[in-house]
Formats: C-alpha cells, structure tokens, sequence
C-alpha cells in the first residue's frame, strides 16, 4: 500500500500544481497540503482565486499577502488532526505582488515613484502578459527562501492554457528587455523629448496612430522599467533555476475528458523540454467502471432490477437509463485515463480521485479528498 | 426574455472550463437559423467553431461554415495590419512592416485586448471597413474566461483614458459607447450548477456593470444532469439498495443514486444562482452523455438557445 501522493513528494519542497481551468486544482492543492501536514510537515500553500466558501471554511478571507496559519482545531475536529505539522494558506493579491516586485527592483525611490504612478502602469499593469504567472513563482521563491517551510504548494493561476504559466517568465524577461523598445528609446531622455526630436520615421508614424498623449505616457512607461531590466533578469533568472531545482517538482491536475487531458499531455511535454521535473497526474472526477468490463449486464438490467430489488417499472427504467449513461461516461473516462496513461509513460505515476457526490468546499471536505489522495495515514 | 437577435454584439463568457465556446457556437447556430447573418469569432486564439464543422480556417480571415454562420479566430497581428491600413493607408502599411513597431505593440499592455476588441467591433459596424467584407447581423464573441474578458470589455475607454486625444482616444470612445448601449451589446454569462462558477457568476453582474455599464442581458446554466428520480423513488432506491447483495443491482443503484445527489447539490446550486440574479431565470442546458461535440450536439444545443433570441 503506498502513500499515494506524499510518496511523489518524498524529494520535493516546493511542489507547483498545473492543469486546465476547472478541474479541481485548488482543491487539490488544498487537500494535499493539508494531508502532508498532517504527516508532520510544516507546509504553505499559495492560492490566487479561492472558491469563497472554501477561503471562508480556511479562514482565508483577507488579502494579505503573507501566509496565515489555519487553526489546527479545524482539521481535529474534521478528523484529521495536524499533530506536529503545520499549514498555512496564503491567497496571492497579484496586482499588490507585483507592485511590491516593482518596488524591490527600482534602482531609486524616485523610479520607484514615478513607475507607480504611471498612468499606463496604473491602468494596464494587470494585463502585462505573464505578470501574474510570474508573481506567483517569484512569490514562491520568495517563500522557499524561509528554511522553515518543509514544503511549498503553489495553485497555479486559472489560465485558460497551463503553458501561460511557463513561458511567463520568458514573456515578461522579453517584456523587459525588448530589442523595439531599446530601439524606440535610444534617444533616452524623457518621453517628450524622444517624440520632439525625430528619433525615427517610426515614432512619427506611431505618433500619427496613437496620438502623441499616450504614445508620450507609454515611453515614459517602457523608459522607466527599462531601469528596472538588471533587477529584473537577476529576479527572472533565480525565479527559473527554482522551477527547474532538484526539490522542485509540477503535479498535474486533470479532469478525465478529453480537452483537459490533450492540455495535460502538452504540460508535460514542455514541462520535458524545459528540463523541469514532472512528479505525478491527479485525475480528479472520475467515474467508476461499476460493471468492471461486464457491460452484458446492462442488456436486461430493467427486468433484473424488478426481479431482484422489487422496483417499479417506471422506478428500474430510470435506474437502468441513469446507469446505462453513467457507465458510457465511465467506459470513456477509463479510455481517456489509459490513454493519458500511457502517453505519460510508466516513470510517471498516476492517481484517481472516483467522482464525489458533493463539491468539496469545506474543511471535511478537503479531508475526505485529502484521504484520496495521501491513502495511508502516517 | 433578452431578443439577442436585435443586439449587433453578444459577448459569450464565463469562469474557465465551464463550456463558454460550446455555447458562443450553439448561439451561432442559432441565429443563423433565425435568418441572421451570424459571425462566431474566436478570442482564445483557437479555431473551435471551424474545427466544429470540420473547417480548416487560414488564421485571422473569416471563414462560412454553412449559409449564415461564419467564424473567425481573431489575430492580433491581422487585426493591427487591418487598422493601421485602415487609419493611415501607406503610411500603416510601413508602420505595420517595421518590426521595431510590432514588438512595441506586443509589449504595450492591453493592446491584445483593445486590437480584439476593435476587430470584433469592427465586424459588427454598418459599413465594415475591411474592403471586400459584409456587414454580419449578429457578432457573437467567444470571449475569454471571465477576469479577461472584464480586461477586454473595458480596454477601449481604458485607452481612451490614457490617451486623451488623438486617433486612439476617439476610437476607443467611439467602441465604448457600442458596448455601453444595451441596444447593441449584450453580455452572456455562462455557468455551471457548481459552487464556484455559480459565485463567479454572480460576481460578473457587479464587475460587468463597473467595465461597462451593464449587466449579463442572459445566464446559461451548462451541463445540468437530467433529474430521473423524484424523492419518494430516491427513497425506494436506497432502500432497495441497502436489501440486495446482486452485484449489478447494487451498482447500478448505486450510480443512479450518485447521479441523482449530484442532480439535487446542482439544483441547489441554481436555485442560489436564481435567487442571486433577482428573479432572472437562468437558463439550462443538458449535460451531453458523450465525447463528441459536432454539429448534431450543437445543432441540440442551439434549439434550447433559441429562446434566448
């Protein structure tokens, strides 16, 4: 009998939970933190968007941008008591993260100032490309430079593509240190005095379509964090040597359809490429092949259900109907496990979570998943 | 009911996961057969409405899958060339050519979201200024997942903002207006019967009307499980089910029984979903037993949102 997923972890302090939106993932970070917690652990997991219910069954209501510690009391009494270990929970505000690494890499409180205050930075900063992916890693290296964590877990952003969170850190560096903005810019100076003084066909014609307000705003804008790219690629290159540390480890987190699973498949495959360490599949939402293959069984199921359990008619007709559908789902998630099975290959282990009947969005909750997922208590 | 048919923009989104494409595509099926010349464009980058039909589009150009539906995966350089040509002639044609400029635009945030936003505004203007294009009855939006698609909606005043004057400024006006007039767009919010999407859900009325002044025009509910057992046989079948020791028996009541909580937490789920949107009734759609989403799935789908028309 193995530990299921906290026998992935053996080796692994910083743990990054990738997926596809919608397929359990902070659920399963949850549930996982708290069941290595309860193996002695003193563990942190960092969170951007929390169901509600859920932060409030954590109390994890407030954005503070630190780690909180959860009373332990809340799992004692859900059965599952922390003992020695610990969990904290951190839910990552990314505008303020990203503020902060802002202000941690401005060469002056003067740029400091001046980036803040912004216009473009202070209406746009959100849609930088990959700047809230990137937060979330570089909140994390912050964290695993604590020695009293044994063990990280990061929910990765909801993004409609997982690979988002991968090359965010590349886009952003790009961002930063971008050949056209070097070239718009070598006039250096203030943003006015680059659009008076021709520095090029191609800011007068831009000025034509932008106007010269925002094209004057946005160089003032590249200007300043072009101060900021030395920082930055020190920050970038450290946030990717610990994606790519030994400790470190990307679950996958899928549901068993299709879409999810070609998702998962293409994670891994850059996660490969990257030379990042992939340490497990969670398949989560599974529906469970009752018959085990006997699919005869379903042929006169109405007449068996009447004959052996004294339904109804009507009663064994919507049994056998409810069970002929649940099943075909369970045939096609089989099918799909397998086939995401073998495509990970036999090196990568794989764990099933059976469909529950109730969403998890409390502390019993994250205990009974937890349950699933680290099968054998310590 | 919301007559989306009289509505030039629906924008179609929703939390990650919960089916936003499946319903923009079904929508559009829709309204094609209400006699609408109908566009489904794409804001994710991907192609899902063509590859629906079977349809290999050349990225960013408009593509007709069948008599009134067409599709379009929205490009952003296709889209920047298409306005730079448009607003400056030559001169954007060389300023669309100059790499430096390319990567500026890249780099400047939210410029993805306004250059979107522009070409899906575009396609539903009276006179498109594409040259060789018609105007389309309906433009519906796959937009992206909710906290993007607020990004998007809100780019063109952002900008407008920001720039004051100039050509930026004015346009970015001239589309925020479009969207703030509930006569031209409306925003579709999906859902599933499920704790979080349904908070998000309810959360996007207040953020929608803080972006654009409006609140989402309908609510699609994905993915309901069929309700089969009314609670008096939910009874019988647990007690039939604590009697048997017959393997499949006890299996198949048990998985009807299962699909039957799961039907009654999702009913819960609605019904909080109901109550939040004071009184709006959100509508269902069928969970599809099935892998396969072609045209006869959507074709299903799109007569449930008829109504919405």
């Amino acid at each position: 009998m193995s530990g299921g997923v906290a026998d992935w972890l053996a080796d692994t302090r910083v743990c990054v939970v990738g997926g596809s939106g919608g397929v359990g993932k902070t659920t399963s970070s949850a549930a996982l933190a708290a069941g290595m917690a309860a193996r002695g652990l003193t563990v942190a997991v960092v969170t951007i968007d929390p169901a509600q219910r859920l932060a409030t069954a954590l109390g994890l209501d407030e954005l503070d941008n630190e780690p909180r510690r959860i009373d332990p009391q809340r799992f004692a009494d859900a059965g599952m008591p922390l003992g020695d270990g610990e969990l904290w929970a951190m839910t990552l505000d990314p505008k303020r993260t990203f503020d902060e690494l802002i202000a941690r890499l401005s060469p002056d409180a003067d740029t400091r100032e001046r980036i803040l205050a912004n216009r473009v930075y202070r209406e746009l900063s959100d849609a930088i490309a990959g700047s809230q992916e990137f937060t979330a890693v570089a909140k994390l290296h912050e964290l695993a430079q604590d020695e009293r964590w044994d063990l990280l877990v990061l929910d990765t952003p909801p993004s409609r593509n997982a690979l988002d969170f991968l090359d965010a850190p590349d886009r952003l560096r790009a961002f930063f240190e971008g050949r056209a903005l070097q070239t718009l810019l070598r006039g250096g100076g203030a943003g006015l005095r680059l659009l008076g003084r021709g520095t090029g066909l191609v800011l007068g014609l831009l000025r034509r379509v932008t106007g010269a307000e925002l094209l004057s705003d946005l160089s003032d804008f590249f200007r300043l964090l072009g101060g900021l790219l030395g920082g930055f690629r020190e920050r970038a290159e450290q946030v990717e040597a610990l994606l790519r540390a030994p400790g470190t480890a990307f679950l996958l987190v899928t549901s068993p359809e299709r879409e999810p699973i070609d998702e998962a498949l293409f994670f891994q495959r850059r996660l490969r490429s990257a030379g990042m360490a992939l340490c497990g599949a969670i398949v989560n939402r599974v529906h469970v092949d009752e018959l085990a293959g006997d699919d005869g069984a379903l042929a006169d199921l109405p007449a068996r259900l009447e004959d052996a359990a004294g339904l109804s008619p009507a009663l064994a007709k919507q049994v056998a109907a409810a069970f002929a559908d649940e099943h075909a789902l369970a045939r096609r998630d089989a099918a799909n496990v397998a086939h995401l099975h073998a495509r990970l290959g036999a090196g990568v282990p794989l764990l099933q979570v059976p469909l529950l009947d109730e969403d998890v969005h409390d502390v019993a909750g994250l205990v009974r998943l937890g349950a699933k997922l680290l099968p054998k208590a310590p | 009911m919301p007559a989306l048919a009289d509505k030039r923009l629906v924008f179609v989104t929703g939390k990650g996961g919960v089916g936003k494409s499946t319903v923009a595509i079904a929508l559009g099926i829709a309204a094609a057969r209400h006699g609408l010349r109908t566009i489904v464009a794409e804001l994710s980058g991907q192609a899902r409405a063509a590859e629906a039909f079977g349809v290999k589009p050349p990225s960013g150009e408009e593509v007709r899958l069948t008599d009134r539906l067409h599709a379009l995966s929205v490009d952003m350089e296709h889209a920047m060339e298409e306005y730079l040509h448009e607003r400056a002639g030559r001169v954007g044609d060389l300023l669309a050519a100059s790499r430096a400029f390319h990567a500026f635009a890249h780099a400047t945030p939210g410029m993805r979201e306004l250059l979107s936003v522009g070409k899906v505004w575009e396609l539903a203007a009276d006179r498109r200024r594409v040259p060789g294009t018609q105007p389309y009855d309906l433009v519906i939006v796959d937009a992206p997942a909710t906290g993007h698609a607020l990004g998007a909606l809100r780019a063109p005043a952002t900008f407008a903002e920001i720039a004051r004057v100039g050509p930026i400024a004015h346009q970015g006006r001239t589309i925020d207006v479009t969207l703030r007039d509930p006569a031209q767009t409306a925003v579709v919010a999906v859902a599933l019967p499920e704790e979080m999407p349904v908070t998000e859900t309810l959360a996007l009325r207040s953020r929608l009307r803080a972006a654009i002044g409006q609140e989402p025009a309908a609510v699609v509910v994905n993915a309901c499980l069929p309700e089969r057992l009314g609670p008096r046989q939910a009874k019988t079948a647990a007690e039939a089910l604590e009697a048997t020791d017959d393997r499949v028996v006890h299996a198949a009541l048990r998985v009807a029984l299962s699909e039957h909580a799961r039907a009654q937490a999702q009913r819960e789920q609605v019904a909080r979903l109901t109550e939040g949107l004071d009184g709006a009734t959100p509508l269902a759609l069928p969970y599809l037993f099935t892998d396969t989403l072609g045209p006869a799935q959507l074709g299903g789908l799109a007569d449930r949102l008829e109504t919405l028309l």
